[in-house]
């Protein structure tokens, strides 16, 4: 199977590049940092904090993604390395869907798994942590799927964080609200709350049309 | 494999850089593209791996899917600066579906003892052989070359001489755009002129 080869190959460099770099260090610490300092900013009002807690998580998680999104696809191109994932035995899209899972495993587990301890910090209930954490992972799978195709539109495009923000800002609107509704409901309804398997939808739409859009917009910038 | 190049035209950014271009490479054929800075060599090179739509004209090959039978060789390395040499040559192989043995390929290009070395930490002209080692990570029939002797030192030259010619041997086709002449070529294609 030469084209499982290819793909693994991919998702192993990207996995390894993820952290070789200390890229992945920097959207952890954004993740840390905000969710300190927020209940800081708050006050010792622990109704407030457990209001605002689970939003506050969606919407950290969801910067957080945007910021490794600008360079997935940019570093490729501007070293050169783009141009070999064009000619291998495989799909774009495949490629295209390995490297997202690579980064889903090496940031999206580690913020899922940072967002235990900031959960509790923000007074969610010790039973809830889990399911919460749970979501967020979903959540950052619909995030990245959706991402691909953004960061992939602004690959050639000199600081183009801003570009990809603006692109993704629509996508990223359904699984933030579903996911952080279902946040908020996790400790009365766990996993069973009414807007878990809505994200779970976004997340599977993501994954599945991010990285086809992605491949073909990385298509046109090859020349 | 075998490459046709007929009546093609080419365009960046609205310019023409050459137009009724045509040329053949049979099997075991080195083709060298020579012309002025801007007169098209890469963007001939980009065309027939498939990266660049040419304006008018066709390229035609003896292979479906040539995409997969393809080394492209950029001005750009294609290296990640943390990943060392030897990581380089493995994930070549696995994404090219190759089987050449990484020590062995490191050795040839001359590069054994910098092998644990990250890539950021190789100069230009070793960087130039890491990317060499690609085309012997796995076989592929055409290799389209930009500027390969680019940063390489005198034994570096004789050894991309050397690569080429043992290429060509086993029936590849080699198309490289060359400023000055590498190895002898069977056909030299000026463009610009």
């Amino acid at each position: 199977m030469t084209m499982w080869r290819t793909v693994s190959a991919v998702f192993r460099r990207d996995l390894r590049l993820a952290w070789a770099g200390g890229g992945a260090a920097a959207p952890l610490g954004f993740f840390a940092c905000a969710t300190t300092l927020v209940p800081l900013a708050v006050g010792p009002d622990l109704k407030t904090l457990a209001l605002i807690g689970p939003p506050l998580l969606w919407v950290t998680v969801a910067l957080a993604a945007l910021m490794i999104l600008e360079r997935l696809f940019q570093a490729d191109l501007e070293d050169g390395s783009l141009d070999q994932l064009h000619l291998v035995d495989a799909p774009l899209e495949f490629i295209v869907a390995a490297k997202g899972a690579a980064l889903w495993t090496a940031i999206g587990l580690p913020l899922a798994l940072a967002s235990l301890p900031a959960a509790l910090a923000l007074q969610t209930p010790p039973h809830a942590t889990i399911p919460v954490a749970i979501g967020l992972l979903i959540g950052l799978a619909a995030f990245i799927g959706f991402g691909l195709f953004g960061a992939a539109l602004a690959a050639g495009v000199r600081r183009g964080g801003v570009l990809i923000a603006i692109l993704v800002l629509p996508f990223f609107a359904p699984p933030i609200i579903f996911g952080a509704a279902a946040a908020s409901k996790a400790a009365s309804e766990g996993l069973g709350a009414p807007g878990f398997l809505l994200l779970c939808g976004c997340a599977l739409a993501g994954v599945a049309l991010g990285p086809i859009g992605a491949a073909a917009a990385l298509r046109q910038q090859t020349g | 494999m075998r490459v046709d190049v007929e009546s093609l035209a080419i365009e960046r950014g609205g310019l023409r850089l050459f137009e009724n271009l045509s040329f053949s490479a049979a099997p075991g054929v080195h083709v060298a593209l020579t012309g002025a800075n801007g007169t098209g060599k890469t963007s001939l090179l980009r065309a027939l791996a498939g990266f660049l739509a040419p304006s008018a004209g066709l390229i035609r090959f003896s292979v479906e899917e040539p995409a997969a039978q393809t080394h492209f060789l950029g001005h750009r390395d294609g290296l990640k600066g943390a990943l060392e040499a030897r990581e380089h040559v493995a994930f070549w192989r696995d994404l090219l579906g190759g089987i050449g043995r990484p020590r062995d390929v490191l050795a040839r290009v001359g590069l054994s003892h910098v092998a644990d070395l990250p890539a950021r930490a190789l100069s230009a002209g070793q960087s130039r052989r890491l990317s060499l080692a690609r085309l012997l990570m796995a076989h592929r029939p055409l290799w389209l070359l930009d500027e390969p002797a680019a940063g390489l030192d005198t034994a570096g030259k004789a050894l991309l001489t050397d690569l080429i010619a043992a290429h060509r041997m086993m029936g590849g086709v080699v198309i490289a755009a060359v400023h000055e002449p590498l190895g002898a070529p069977d056909l030299d294609v000026r463009l610009g002129a």
